[in-house]
């Protein structure tokens, strides 16, 4: 077969490459000995071996001991002016293989660090340059070495004369190549802060690499940073919450001030839409979404102050929770500050929107007396007063709350046109993509920003949709449609001002918002799915009677010292050890318990042991 | 008797091209019959093969709509000339000698850092370098506005050499065959590839541009949200064989898109821009051609096409270097004349050239147009244009745009006209300057049949009232056969002849590489059709091998394009 090419065989291609790779770690083995030998001049290596785990996993237990030596060392050759460019050397052709050999890195800094001291600027500049040059090819090589990004940020700190606009525009390229290089995006955004970049520069980026794919988190969300900066919510509208004289830690500065002003904001919905409705099923613009949708913060505030003459006791709900412990409180009555002490309903949180306090005992027990009671919190600069008049056994002070209030849901506050003509395009596009889980889900929290009764019907049924095409989700559904629910009638229950919560046969898996229930006095909450009872449960500090019958109950633990409670109907539940029932016994006025229908029943002696745990229980039904 | 390789997939400088057009407007000369008998053994008898030219390219038409005279020039002399200032400069940048720009291409793929997903070198079309050019170049246009308002013909003369204009005209699909091959070979390290960067479309008297990618949608501002959401739900969904798709089995493409509800803008789209098929084209194939152009999108780009640097023909030359490398000899300026043929065994043993050389050979490869009967029946034709423009027919942000253009039929009975627009980056072309490549399946003379698309989409001087669109400074029209209805069997010649067809009316090139590996599987059945290249540090240079004899160089392993080459170019 002439006029053909011969070609080495496999076998000898092999044993080339064998070879070759042979030859590299020789060298590479060599110039890390000399390297540390620079620092220790003790060669603990003798591995000589092919076995280049073995190895590597025996440089790394070298390592932190040689880095301590070395740095010992330093100081030796520092006097001897040993730290040189030959050092450089050693360890670039080290990197250059191994650019995420962290030891090095130091060892480069600290010879750079004595450069600078020693040459002049010109030279030093040179030698950053070409510092920089060097960790190009260590990218290259892995564009996602942590110790070259660090490096990088180093050097680029340190360089007499940066060249910010080089480095922007190696981070672009970085980022074209792979636009989720996240230890590129820090790069950058480090690069975008020292050499102040315009955020419209910025937000054109954003342009860009969204106009290019717009399935990126990082795109969109470095967007949500900058257009808060860039269009900033207009200085008339009033600002969510007053800014305190010292910022509390807590407060981050962006809190403050991450609204957008309208006009870009319907550019950004423009924008946000051709995402979705391009492509509906990529999350990165949904959330986006959310985000300009926006999140009402509520105002941090005393809601409701509750007094119980009986229980000589103090209830403070608050429109956020805060912990019991720490709150700055101040109880003033009849102008006398009190000294109390402050706790959280459950022992089980220390965070809370509810608050209790019991009063010195006698101080308002005659019922002959009046009283005036107020709540200060003195770090928020308000306070809630509270009157209990002659005659009366309790009182209480509240803001009578209504829908924008009490829940915006986690959309906010854009104007009621605004959210209807998103509605709109969200139903066009539900109409294509009927079970498109994104869009149904972002209607139903419009529909709740909107009007959460008059479109309560709806709502209902996307969740059913919603726990038909996403089943993976089906509980997560559940439970925030059960809060929906709740909060729907909690909304009722405001209007019609009255003390009976119910919501029976509705479905739901969880309760929440219970601090709305403060004051509540009759619960029913039969046959639905609940498994439990939680510990807010506790802030029920008026109920008297409790009817969970029907529902999958195994715990009780919300039910703890609650004062007035009397009645307990758990027909129908899942209580299957006399342990759970313990926490009634901390409510000391439960006369009546309905246990029919649970297992625990079945147990043998269970009614003496019952009767031994819960004395003051006459009407126990088994 | 030719003096370039390829035949009718060569590319010509502007100089080349017009002498290619003068030899073609010449009379054919009748070709002198001679007689080879002497160089006969016993038992051998001649095949005489017919001279392919003549055939192959009609109607050939040349307008220039660009001053003839150098008038400007020469009245511009005086003052400093930014036109040449700038051409110069451009020189030096745009044509590095084969090994420097080898090195660039190494250069490039490294700091792509193995992030590219195949071996395939595409340069950013509008990358960095394009940007950094951006602000010198349009200053520059805006200085020359007022003193040159059009490049004359002296100027396209004398820069001529920068052109790279090819006959035919295709892209590759980004997962189309040539691409699989030229990665699989390894050809593809001696070409550099840019990406089409946009898809338009002629409609309603406008050029628009059709949104095909993902990101193409998003940023589309042509289409409302509801239509972005129905097309990205078609484009899905035909991906799939659905039972949707069979109960509209053999009924045209378009009822299906009609079905559809999509609406005018998006059945537009997807029947001539995506599927690029016609209105009777059944859903099986209108299906077929729409998942090929999704399939091809987002490996490289934007669009799902790739254009070589230096234009197409560099593609059958890159063949012919791997060839090169591996012992093929390339004989300009010879055709065969006649074959050599044993009586007893039907084998062609040799050919004859047109200086009376007698060549062994083992197998022969040719063209089909050397073989076909001259009274056979009317071929198809391809009507081809090429023009050189002053600006692109949609401008945009960035002026080095290489777009694909769909045409639908302008009138009834005229063909739908694909269209290249070719930028100066792509290197065929200078600075300026636009090419612009037509095609359709010839219903009429080429003049005829793209005339009136030309007259639409541009400023000539019968088209006066479009000055708002690109001038035509030049133009070519011609017919060429379309090879794809060419009968490649039955010719009676010995068994050892393989024939091949010329270039094909399709975009893709799938034709010519399935006939390619057709025939080189029948040479030699058992082996794989060009393997990869072996890299050069595995080649062993060590002399033991003596140096290969003449006329055999047809047996080396070497690509099939190759090989073609060989037998077309022996003239």
């Amino acid at each position: 077969m002439h006029g053909r090419i011969k070609i080495k065989s496999t076998a000898q291609q092999e044993e080339e490459k064998r070879k070759e790779r042979e030859k590299k770690l020789k060298i590479y083995v060599s110039a890390r000995d000399t390297c540390f030998s620079k620092v220790t001049r003790v060669l603990l290596i003798q591995v000589v071996s092919n076995h280049q785990v073995l190895f590597s996993f025996l440089c790394g237990l070298c390592v932190s001991y040689l880095h301590s030596m070395f740095l010992l060392d330093t100081h030796c050759q520092r006097k001897e002016g040993i730290l040189d460019e030959e050092a450089l050397q050693v360890t670039q052709q080290l990197l250059s293989s191994n650019p995420d050999f962290a030891t090095l890195w130091n060892y480069r800094r600290e010879i750079l660090m004595h450069l600078e001291t020693v040459k002049e600027k010109d030279e030093v500049q040179k030698i950053y340059e070409a510092e920089l040059a060097f960790l190009e090819s260590c990218l290259k090589l892995n564009p996602k070495s942590y110790g070259s990004w660090h490096h990088r940020c180093w050097v680029s700190a340190r360089l007499p004369r940066p060249d910010w606009s080089r480095e922007l525009s190696l981070c672009d390229r970085c980022l074209s190549l792979d636009d989720r290089n996240f230890h590129c995006w820090d790069y950058r955004r480090m690069v975008v802060k020292v050499s102040g970049v315009p955020v419209a520069q910025e937000l054109g980026f954003t342009d860009r690499l969204i106009g290019s794919n717009f399935s990126n988190y990082s795109s969109w969300h470095y967007r949500s940073t900058l257009l808060p900066l860039l269009h900033p919510e207009s200085p008339e509208s009033p600002s969510p919450s007053h800014e305190p004289p010292q910022p509390s830690p807590s407060h981050s500065p962006q809190t403050q001030s991450h609204r957008v002003c309208e006009e870009q904001l319907l550019k950004e919905y423009e924008l946000v839409q051709n995402a979705f409705f391009t492509d509906p099923n990529d999350q990165s613009a949904w959330f986006y979404y959310r985000w300009l949708l926006g999140r009402a913060e509520r105002e941090e505030m005393i809601s409701c102050v509750y007094v119980s003459r009986d229980e000589e006791r103090v209830a403070v709900a608050f429109s956020r929770p805060v912990n019991a412990q720490s709150v700055s409180l101040l109880l003033v009555l009849d102008g006398q500050p009190q000294k109390v002490e402050w706790k959280s309903v459950h022992p089980r949180f220390k965070h809370s929107p509810v608050c209790i306090c019991d009063l010195p005992p006698g101080t308002i027990s005659d019922i002959t007396n009046e009283h005036n009671l107020t709540v200060h919190w003195t770090e928020k600069y308000t306070h809630r007063d509270c009157a209990l008049y002659t005659g009366r056994t309790e009182s209480w002070c509240r803001d009578s709350a209504t829908d924008q209030e009490l829940f915006r849901s986690e959309l906010s506050v854009e104007k009621t046109s605004v959210l209807q003509s998103e509605l709109q395009s969200c139903n066009q596009l539900l109409e294509l993509e009927p079970l498109n889980k994104w869009c149904l889900l972002t209607i139903v929290l419009l529909m709740r920003a909107l009007d959460p009764l008059g479109y309560e019907k709806e709502t209902l049924a996307h969740f059913q949709t919603l726990k038909e095409v996403d089943p993976m989700r089906s509980a997560y559904y559940s439970d925030l449609c059960s809060k929906f629910i709740i909060e729907n009638t909690v909304l009722k229950m405001e209007y019609a001002e009255v003390r009976v919560f119910s919501i029976t046969d509705k479905n739901l898996t969880t309760l929440c918002h219970l601090d709305q229930l403060l004051l509540v006095t009759h619960i029913n909450l039969s046959s639905n799915q609940l498994q439990q009872l939680p510990p807010q449960f506790a802030m029920l500090q008026c109920l008297e009677v409790l009817e969970v019958d029907n529902n999958r109950i195994e715990n009780l633990e919300g039910v703890y010292h609650l004062p007035k409670l009397e009645e307990v109907l758990l027909k129908n539940n899942k209580i299957s050890a006399l342990a759970d029932l313990q926490p009634l016994a901390s409510c000391p006025k439960l006369r009546r318990l309905d246990l029919r229908g649970n297992p625990v029943t079945q147990a043998a002696n269970i009614e003496s042991e019952l009767t031994a745990l819960l004395p003051s229980v006459t009407d126990l039904l088994l | 008797m030719r003096s370039y390789y390829a035949a009718n997939w060569a590319s010509f400088t502007f100089n080349g091209l017009l002498s290619w057009i003068q030899q073609y407007q010449e009379e054919p000369q009748p070709k002198e019959v001679q007689d080879w008998s002497s160089l006969l053994d016993e038992g051998e008898e001649l095949v005489y093969l017919s001279n392919p030219d003549s055939a192959s390219i009609s109607n050939l038409q040349v307008f220039c709509f660009t001053s003839e005279e150098d008038e400007e020039e020469a009245q511009s002399s005086d003052l400093p000339n930014p036109t040449e200032e700038k051409a110069v400069n451009e020189d030096t940048d745009v044509k590095p000698s084969a090994d420097s720009n080898e090195e660039a291409t190494t250069e490039k793929q490294e700091t792509v850092g193995g992030a590219e997903e195949e071996q395939l070198q595409v340069t950013p079309t509008e990358g960095e370098e394009q940007d950094t050019d951006k602000p010198h170049l349009s200053t520059a246009q805006s200085q020359l506005e007022p003193t040159r308002k059009r490049i004359t013909y002296a100027h396209l003369v004398k820069e001529g050499r920068r052109f790279n204009i090819d006959l035919v005209s295709k892209l590759m699909y980004s997962r189309g065959s040539l691409v699989d091959l030229l990665i699989k070979s390894n050809v593809s390290r001696y070409a550099e590839f840019k990406n089409v960067t946009r898809i338009l479309t002629y409609r309603n008297g406008n050029v628009e541009q059709v949104p095909c990618s993902r990101a193409d949608v998003f940023a589309s501002r042509q289409l409302s949200v509801v239509e972005k959401r129905k097309l990205m739900r078609f484009l899905t969904s035909c991906m799939e064989e659905t039972e949707e798709h069979q109960a509209y089995s053999g009924r045209p493409y378009l009822e299906f898109l009609c079905d559809q509800k999509l609406g005018d803008n998006l059945q537009h789209f997807l029947l001539h821009s995506i599927a690029m098929v016609t209105e009777d084209t059944p859903i099986e194939e209108g299906l077929a051609a729409t998942r090929h152009f999704l399939r091809s999108l987002g490996r490289y780009g934007n669009t799902p096409f790739l254009f070589p640097l230096y234009g197409l023909g560099e593609i059958p030359q890159c063949f012919c270097r791997m060839c090169a490398v591996f012992g093929g000899i390339y004989c300009l300026r010879h055709s065969v004349d006649c074959l050599v043929v044993d009586k007893d065994t039907n084998r062609c043993k040799a050919v004859i050239d047109n200086r009376g050389q007698r060549i062994s050979c083992s197998h022969f490869v040719v063209e089909d147009s050397y073989v076909g009967k001259k009274a056979a029946a009317p071929r198809r034709l391809l009507s081809r244009a090429v023009l050189i423009t002053d600006g692109s027919v949609l401008p945009s942000d960035s002026d080095q745009q290489v777009s694909m253009v769909t045409i639908p039929p302008v009138a009834a009975r005229y063909p739908v006209v694909k269209m290249v627009e070719l930028c100066p980056s792509t290197m065929t072309c200078i600075p300026g300057t636009y090419l612009v490549h037509l095609t359709c399946q010839s219903a009429g003379s080429a003049y005829e049949d793209l005339a009136p698309v030309v007259t639409r989409c541009f400023h000539t001087p019968d088209s006066p009232d479009q000055e708002n669109r690109p001038s035509v400074l030049w133009c070519v029209y011609f017919n060429m056969v379309d090879g794809s209805g060419v009968e490649l069997e039955g010719h009676g010649l010995p068994s050892n002849v393989y024939v091949c067809s010329g270039l094909d009316s399709t975009l893709g090139h799938e034709y010519a590489i399935r006939q390619a590996e057709l025939i080189f599987q029948k040479i030699l059945p058992e082996e794989d059709f060009c393997p990869p290249a072996p890299n050069p540090e595995d080649i062993i240079y060590d002399g033991e091998n003596p140096s290969t004899p003449a006329g055999e160089e047809d047996e080396d392993g070497a690509g099939e394009e190759g090989k073609r080459e060989q037998s077309q170019t022996q003239e």
